[in-house]
């Protein structure tokens, strides 16, 4: 068991090196048009030249990567090249945000998904049907659709919540709550029934196992078989299904917090894409990947003890 | 002997590498040495994890040769080529044990039955003739060759899976447990049509199964294995009826007969031998 | 690489659901994929929705005489209707010429995202699946780091180095999607490369090249069309996500600009959001609905026309009086028959007026071949059949009550499932796949005596350490705190009986308990259920195909075929003088006593084996 967490680490820190090598390289192809775009089209080449080298964008690409792994690993992620905010203060300010809004889809998503997912696969019928064609719906529906959709339908026509966040670093709960609720049920809306169909899928694969049919011949309860047994064996691949699901939000909440407004990383990222404010992009892909890496190694070290064969040896 | 050798094996050692990335090889067969005569079936027995299966898979090139030689019509082939391969399964064919899985549901008999033909070149009207003689000599009806193995229940596949052996007119048939997924009735009807295979063509074959009433009643000679080693082999009739070795011994003992008198001495009998051995 | 022997008869038993229909009779209607994709509704609607917008993308220049990029901004968000069919965006554009011309964009986009996917995928899952070794393992590798990157971030950080190209996004799309097809593929070529078929194909001397092109392309075939549909689909998703964002080419048409635009004045004129994202989720929803339609279309899984019979759990359960003079009999059948509804409607009867009782002290032996019903006139006597399962006629009474009453035509749980464990035991074919790997042997063998019998959890373990002992289990103590993987499979398998016998059962249905052991483990396992049988005095209905079985084991036998019960009998008078003409089949067939080397059966060359 031990092993198995330190050799997932082991590859997870791979994973991130390979990774921020491969975006910094791909950013810095594109590093000789950054200072121009700062100063705007009026600049001298003087000017430009002079700010390239504040930037120190005039040195090779792997010196500059040099400097930036030798800074990473003391957590100094550049500066922005517009504001001169450090990246690592940049993202520390909007992470919260983003995070609350992800974690709490995918606990949404997890009871529900699970909930529908296990009624599905035992009453079968029309709770069944019901899953399967929501699932086909909210699959062919793109997250923004349904973003824009919930603001017109419960903003606008409705004015049941506010279109636009109104959160700001000194916020209280109340204000996150309400600002974060019409975000995290688009994003929770958009993710639930394709997890609740795979997780039915995976609750109907263990429910015709040869072993259910002994336990009940022993005259253990369906109750028991259900939530001890089944939902037991069913659980890796729910997992699977829900840490995919977690990925896809973190794709999702940069479209739906461009949506409502909210100053989290997803907003970041956009404005730093549009602008080319390249360290800050390099801040948020290592930022998402370290978050991956993490939910990786929760999935697997669940999953590990839910195995007796890894949990034993 | 009387006949001449087809087949020998001599000192098989065959190692499967472990699991982990350092882990000791893991040896399924130690030394095993066998002999075919032409027109001659070896029975091979043995319980699961005895390495029976392995031999057969290591004569037809399937699985990986460590030690020893195996030599077929007087040409060592322990190490062949695939290219000696395609040479060599003129003379040296299969019948899997599962003919659910080894018949590819999606191409159709015909085509099944064709495909060893065309590697050796035999195409067009002359494979389809091929075909058709082959269907009749496996008892199949000819619009078979348009169906695909779904379309037929276990029995007629196992006879399709013949027939494919046959196209080449090989030598020596591996027979892989070829009746063991079969019912009783079934296993009595292609147990029959591989006798009448060998009487008219005179073939050979490796006879692998776990049940040594079938092997008593294809084989001239067995080999019994146990643990990745051969105990004892001889003259059918000795080694299935009087056997010597104590394993061989339990096995027949262990198998039950369909009459409950005798059954019930037999089973005292396997109890004695039992004690005897623990003594 | 170990012998595979003695696997377990395709029987009823082990796939009671597949039992019914396929596999038992000679012929099965061939239709094409793609019939049975245009018959279905599903399949029908998104053929008509894709052919639709494909229609549209080539006839663009048709359909409307705007230009999708001509701007006025003298004409700025009018409503539908006039020179504008469905009215202008923000800067005076055409909402109809945007909407056709923005299909080609969304199409084109899904196109390239597919073949780059399917370019990368494909072969590197064909080799890393046939050859693995280090190739695989890299594979493997880049495919994990590329399905733990969002797409979406992935591709900001594209748009960032090279700026807004949808083609160039499309293309790492494509590469981000690969790892769909790649797993797809290496999958399907894994389980491919262990079929016998393939290693037939070997020992013919087929090449690699032409082992892969025509043994394993044509199974990944359709789950790759079935994964195109449902990347093309992504693949609009994404692009049109981007192009929602604003961080696409601003000079094309498309319908995520489009959707950005209509959001950016929805207090003003919200009815402009609505084509655009009706034709986004149209298009999606067409694929995604290929995709489902295809899936069921190959794996042929038609719904079962005939509703399931309703749980009975909750009903209350009428007492009717068994027949006079009946009483006594341990367990009586009566007239028993069970059919399974059938995808293209009607019924297929598998158990066919079935009469039968057994005593106490009694061990009966069921016998048969694959398909003759035996398994499934056990399954219903415990009320374990499939849910699909449907008792058609006939009782079942146990121990003087009905279980199972005239005219009902499921098994009423409420009843049967008190008797389960406590009354009546179960003993499975295959050992391994009957214990929960997750729970130890020890908790799956003790839980019942807690809630069945009553017993404190101490209790129980005594008692189950007591029972591993007496079913000749060498250290029950470490049997009892192992996990099902870490014991052979004839130490599971008396596991399971100690199981079956935990309770004090008064009934034992044990089906095909040693098929799946080897014969040494066989007669073993065999000498422990008789020992118990003859010290508990409890009754043993066996379920199986094997003679010597019957003979070792039974007082009474029942012969089945086809469903229907042949002959039944003393065990004495069926193995010496068998009455019907199958059973003298069925015992002609023994090789035990034949002469060597001789024909079994008269008719063997008819070639007409089931």
């Amino acid at each position: 068991m031990l092993t198995m967490i330190l050799r997932r680490l082991a590859s997870g820190v791979a994973v991130l090196i390979v990774v921020a090598v491969l975006t910094f390289v791909l950013l810095n192809l594109s590093a000789g048009n950054v200072a121009r775009n700062i100063l705007g089209d009026q600049a001298t080449p003087d000017a430009v030249a002079a700010k390239n080298a504040e930037l120190g964008l005039d040195q090779p690409v792997l010196t500059r990567l040099g400097d930036w792994l030798s800074g990473a690993v003391h957590l100094d992620f550049g500066k922005s090249f517009f504001t001169n905010e450090p990246v690592f203060t940049a993202i520390g300010s909007r992470l919260p945000v983003t995070l609350a809004m992800v974690i709490a889809s995918i606990l949404l998503i997890a009871v529900f998904a699970t909930l529908l997912g296990m009624l599905a696969a035992v009453r079968r019928g029309w709770v069944d049907s019901a899953v399967q064609v929501l699932a086909i719906v909210g699959n062919s529906i793109p997250g923004f659709v349904i973003g824009v959709l919930l603001v017109w339908l419960l903003a606008i026509t409705w004015q049941v919540f506010n279109a636009v966040s109104n959160i700001s670093p000194g916020s209280g709960v109340q204000t996150w709550v309400g600002s974060l609720t019409l975000p995290v049920i688009a994003l929770v809306i958009n993710g639930l029934a394709s997890a609740a169909q795979q997780i039915r899928s995976a609750f109907i694969r263990q429910l015709d196992q040869d072993y259910v049919r002994t336990l009940r011949s022993r005259g253990i309860s369906e109750r028991e078989i259900l939530f001890k047994h089944v939902l037991r064996s069913a659980a890796p691949a729910g997992l699977t299904v829900l840490s995919l699901q977690f990925i896809g939000l973190l794709g999702g909440v940069v479209i739906i917090e461009s949506i409502f407004a909210i100053p989290g990383m997803g907003r970041l990222a956009v404005d730093a894409t549009t602008k080319g404010d390249l360290p800050i992009v390099m801040g948020v892909v290592i930022y998402t990947v370290v978050v991956v890496i993490v939910v990786n190694l929760i999935v697997d070290i669940i999953n590990g003890w839910l195995n007796p064969k890894v949990r034993v040896s | 002997m009387t006949t001449d050798t087809l087949l020998t094996v001599d000192d098989l050692v065959v190692e499967y590498p472990g699991k982990a990335m350092f882990a000791k090889p893991f040896r399924v067969l130690h030394g095993v040495s066998i002999e075919i005569g032409a027109g001659q079936t070896l029975g091979l027995v043995g319980e699961s994890g005895s390495g029976k299966t392995t031999l057969g898979r290591a004569v037809l090139g399937l699985a990986p040769v460590t030690q020893g030689t195996i030599t077929f019509d007087g040409q060592d082939i322990s190490h062949a080529s695939r290219k000696d391969r395609r040479a060599l399964s003129r003379h040296l064919q299969v019948v899997f044990q599962d003919p659910y899985t080894s018949l590819n549901p999606s191409l159709t008999v015909g085509d099944i039955l064709a495909e060893p033909l065309g590697i050796q070149g035999i195409t067009g009207t002359e494979a389809r003739a091929r075909v058709k003689e082959l269907l009749d000599r496996v008892h199949l009806p000819q619009d078979a060759m348009s169906r695909v193995p779904r379309e037929f229940s276990g029995g007629q596949r196992q006879r399709v899976a013949i027939a494919r052996a046959l196209a080449l007119r090989p030598k020596l048939i591996v027979c892989d447990e070829p009746v063991s997924a079969l019912d009783l009735s079934t296993q009595a009807r292609v147990l029959d049509l591989l006798l009448e295979i060998q009487q008219t063509t005179g073939v050979s074959y490796l006879f692998v199964s776990h049940d040594l009433d079938v092997v008593r009643h294809v084989s001239h000679r067995v080999a019994v294995m146990y643990q990745g080693e051969i105990v004892e082999q001889g003259e059918a009739r000795h080694v299935t009826e009087k056997p010597d070795h104590p394993y061989t011994q339990r096995l027949l003992l262990a198998s039950p007969v369909p009459d409950p008198d005798r059954q019930a001495a037999k089973r005292e009998a396997r109890r004695a031998h039992a004690a005897a051995q623990a003594a | 690489m170990t012998d595979s022997t003695s696997s377990p008869r395709v029987d009823g038993g082990t796939a009671p659901a597949a039992a019914a229909p396929s596999g038992q009779s000679g012929h099965v209607l061939r239709s094409s994929p793609l019939r049975r994709l245009l018959k279905s509704p599903t399949g029908l609607i998104a053929l008509v929705i894709l052919a639709g917008v494909v229609l549209m993308a080539l006839l663009a220049p048709l359909l409307t005489s705007q230009d999708p990029n001509h701007a006025d901004l003298t004409a700025v968000l009018l409503p539908p209707g006039g020179d504008h069919l469905l009215g202008t965006d923000s800067a005076g554009r055409d909402i109809w010429a945007r909407l056709v011309f923005g299909s080609r964009l969304t199409l084109a986009a899904a196109a390239v995202a597919a073949v780059v996917a399917i370019a990368i995928g494909l072969p590197s899952g064909l080799v890393a699946g046939y050859y693995g070794g280090i190739f695989d393992g890299v594979a493997n590798w880049s495919t994990n780091v590329l399905m733990s990157l969002p797409a979406i971030i992935v591709l900001l950080a594209v748009r960032a180095a090279v700026g807004p190209s949808v083609w160039i996004s499309m293309v790492i799309f494509g590469v981000l999607l690969s790892p769909g097809y790649y797993r797809l593929t290496r999958t399907a070529v894994q389980s491919v490369r262990n079929e016998l078929y393939v290693d037939a194909a070997r020992v013919s001397g087929l090449s690699d090249g032409r082992i892969i092109s025509r043994h394993v392309l044509s199974v990944v075939r359709a789950p790759i069309i079935i994964q195109t549909a449902i990347v093309a689909g992504l693949s609009i998703t994404v692009a049109s996500s981007l192009d929602f964002l604003g961080l696409g080419d601003p000079t094309v048409p498309t319908w995520g600009v489009m959707v950005s635009d209509g959001f950016k004045n929805i207090y003003r004129q919200p009815i402009s959001l609505l084509w655009s994202s009706l034709a986004i989720t149209l298009v999606i929803g067409g694929f995604v609905l290929l995709g489902n339609a295809l899936r069921d279309s190959l794996e042929d899984l038609e719904k079962t026309k005939e509703k399931r019979a309703k749980p009975a759990g909750g009903r209350r359960a009428r007492p009717v009086a068994v027949e006079v003079g009946t009483e006594h009999h341990l367990l009586k059948v009566t007239d028993l028959q069970v059919a399974y509804p059938q995808p293209r409607g009607g019924r297929k009867v598998v158990v066919d007026g079935v009469s039968f009782h057994v005593d106490r002290d009694e061990v009966v032996g069921i016998v048969g071949e694959s398909g003759s019903g035996k398994s499934q006139t056990a399954f219903s006597i415990l009320g374990l059949l499939p849910d699909n399962a449907i008792l058609t006629r006939g009782a079942i009474q146990f121990d003087g009550a009905y279980t199972v009453a005239p005219g009902e035509d499921h098994v009423t749980q409420s009843r049967l499932a008190p008797l389960r464990g406590k009354r009546i035991g179960y003993i499975p074919q295959e050992p391994m796949s009957n214990l929960d790997p997750a729970f130890t042997i020890g908790a799956q063998l003790s839980r019942p005596m807690v809630t069945v019998m009553g017993l404190s959890k101490k209790a129980a373990k005594q008692r189950a350490l007591q029972l591993l002992a007496s079913v000749g289990i060498p250290d029950p103590n470490r049997t009892y705190h192992a996990y099902p993987h870490e014991v052979s499979g004839g130490m599971a398998q008396r596991v399971l009986i100690a199981g079956a016998i935990s309770c004090e059962p008064d009934l034992i249905i044990a089906d095909e308990p040693t098929t799946a052991l080897d014969v040494t483990v066989q007669a073993e396992v065999l000498d422990v259920m008789r020992e118990l049988q003859q010290r508990l005095k409890i009754g043993i209905i066996i379920v199986t195909h094997n003679f010597g079985v019957v003979a070792d084991m039974c007082d009474r036998v029942l012969v089945m075929q086809d469903g229907s019960l042949v002959e039944t009998g003393a065990v004495r008078q069926i193995l010496h003088a068998p009455q019907h003409p199958y059973t003298r089949m069925l015992l002609s067939s023994m090789l035990e006593g034949k002469t060597p080397m001789t024909h079994l059966l008269a008719d063997s060359t008819a070639g007409s084996d089931r």
